[in-house]
């Protein structure tokens, strides 16, 4: 029974095929199986969009003591489809000195490259929308291609405060490029391969009947989740590391020249990013669809994942509504400065752990090469700053 | 299939490398030439490359063409000018493509039948760097580490002064 319900959707996608098999090609049947694929992901993934933006309203209303939407439809859930009429025919300005196509290009393909990274995260048993070897690097050179349509919309618009949001996007985002793909490494390590079913697989299996084996319950796999988390918001372009359009400084950023349907694109697309960065963190980290316990795991695989996506999600509005936004210095100095050097040592520590033996000695080895690193750190980038009235040069 | 997925990509990806040739605005090449990346990335798939064609478009989507772009940005006054039509240019490219031309048709590989050889998956390249080639694989490492510290060193804003 349980397991039925598990596979419940690929049996409704193979009665889905049976109509056509036999009687069409063999190429045409692929292309069906694709187009399925593809149908459902986009369903799931703009309902949860409408649904998550509706919610991170509620749930930073409430953070800052006030109701939020509550207008339209039960508890305001209606709001997503207002807000999707009002974009529509708000009017599409195009600035007259800017370059049309470029202008119009760079919406369309950054909620194309967000999507596409979609389509490499297993969101089940067996329910890996493109299955590929190279998953993970599929996932990181669509992501890259991003930098350059962040660019393009900059640079499209021709508008000063667009080209300066671009080019703070675009340094934040290759800056934490970086640690972001180092944190991903010892995963691939231990694991021996780029296939996220693969890595899903790989933390299948419980210690004690009850410790999952998560890479996060790993000294190396917490400090990489903890640094690939940090990486994730800052590609997301989430607070508090949102100065690419940090609307008190630069309007919108990348996005200012852009109105009505094209603006919310963009916000689609900034997303759709942050469900795949966080669905990726969650099957390199957080075991991916298994269930935390063994006796649990007759609820199905894509229950799990789903519910640890929004623990996720809920994090990052979390952190949104009580964080303040960075300076664009203080993220480069931490980028380069701590990440990196962190990143590393996940590395190291993680070869540590495979080599004194994967159990509770390789457990606490590798927690001591990461602790050293981390002290070490600390005491090498303390500016022994003391707190001091503040000093005002041109006030007073 | 794969004739007819040759054709379009072929299309594709030429008729970007041309407008990234010949188009007035310099930013609006820079950007052709990255959509020829992807032609060229498109016809690593074809050939069942899957990792060659990723890191196709990881290295030169993702890295050059932004490196592209915004040197054009950081050296160059007059980006929104129109470059006018160079002709010297178009002879140096005819020069290199009949040379190009030339040497592949005296090569002997072009009649020799390809036996049938299976798709080099991302498992065995991965085994390969494991074993035979993990002494260059290091090297590389190393060299590359060496280098973004270097770059970071280079940055670094001079505390004595």
């Amino acid at each position: 029974m349980s397991d039925s319900l598990d596979q419940i959707f690929i049996h409704a996608k193979q009665w889905l095929l049976s109509f056509i098999s036999g009687r069409a090609p063999d190429w045409m049947i692929q292309i069906a199986s694709s187009l399925i694929n593809i149908a459902a992901l986009l369903g799931v993934f703009l309902t949860l969009f409408a649904l998550i933006s509706v919610l991170e309203r509620k749930i930073l209303g409430r953070i800052q003591n006030r109701y939020g939407p509550n207008r339209v439809g039960p508890f305001g859930l209606f709001q997503p489809v207002a807000d999707g009429i009002k974009m529509l025919i708000k009017e599409d300005i195009v600035p007259i000195r800017a370059d049309k196509i470029v202008h119009f290009l760079a919406p369309i393909l950054i909620a194309a490259a967000a999507i596409l990274t979609l389509g490499v995260i297993p969101y089940g048993r067996n329910m890996t929308p493109f299955n590929i070897d190279g998953g993970i690097l599929f996932f990181f050179a669509v992501g890259s291609a991003t930098e350059l349509m962040v660019f393009m919309a900059g640079w499209g618009s021709n508008n000063k405060y667009s080209m300066l949001g671009a080019m703070r996007a675009i340094a934040q985002m290759i800056s934490y490029e970086l640690p972001l793909i180092i944190t991903v490494l010892p995963v691939v390590m231990i694991v021996g391969s780029l296939n996220p079913d693969k890595i899903v697989d790989a933390q299948g299996n419980y210690s004690l009947g009850f410790v999952p084996h998560w890479f996060v319950f790993t000294p190396w796999g917490a400090t990489a989740f903890l640094l690939f988390f940090v990486s994730g918001l800052v590609e997301s372009n989430r607070t508090p590391f949102d100065v690419p359009e940090g609307e008190s400084e630069i309007v919108a950023g990348h996005m200012t020249e852009y109105s009505g349907f094209k603006y919310a694109t963009f916000f689609m697309a900034e997303y759709i990013g942050m469900f795949a960065i966080s669905g990726l963190g969650i099957t390199l980290f957080l075991g991916g669809w298994h269930a935390p316990f063994h006796f649990l795991e007759f609820i199905p695989s894509y229950v799990w994942f789903f519910a640890k996506l929004s623990i996720v999600l809920f994090v990052y509005i979390w952190l949104r509504g009580t964080l303040p936004r960075t300076r664009i210095d203080q993220i480069m100095n931490f980028a380069w400065k701590f990440m990196l050097p962190m990143a590393f040592t996940c590395v190291v520590a993680a070869a540590v752990w495979h080599y004194t033996g994967r159990g509770l000695r390789g457990w606490l080895w590798s927690l001591a090469v990461v602790a050293t690193i981390y002290v070490t750190l600390s005491i090498l980038l303390d500016t022994r700053r003391k707190f001091a009235p503040r000093t005002y040069r041109f006030a007073e | 299939m794969s004739t007819v997925a040759f054709t379009i990509i072929s299309i594709f990806t030429l008729a970007a490398a041309l407008a990234a040739a010949t188009l007035q605005k310099l930013m609006h090449a820079a950007l052709s030439f990255a959509v020829m990346f992807v032609g060229i990335s498109a016809f690593f798939f074809l050939l069942g490359a899957e990792f060659v064609g990723l890191v196709q478009i990881f290295v030169y989507i993702g890295a050059v063409a932004v490196l592209i772009v915004f040197t054009i940005l950081l050296t160059r006054d007059d980006v929104g000018k129109l470059r006018g039509f160079n002709w010297g240019g178009v002879f140096v490219a005819i020069a290199v493509f009949a040379g190009l031309i030339w040497a592949i048709l005296k090569t002997k590989s072009l009649s020799v039948a390809p036996s049938q050889i299976e798709p080099v998956t991302v498992q065995r390249i991965g085994e390969l760097l494991m074993s035979n080639y993990v002494w260059p694989l290091q090297c590389v490492g190393v060299l590359l580490t060496a280098a973004l510290i270097g770059a970071l060193i280079l940055v670094m804003e001079d505390k004595s002064s």
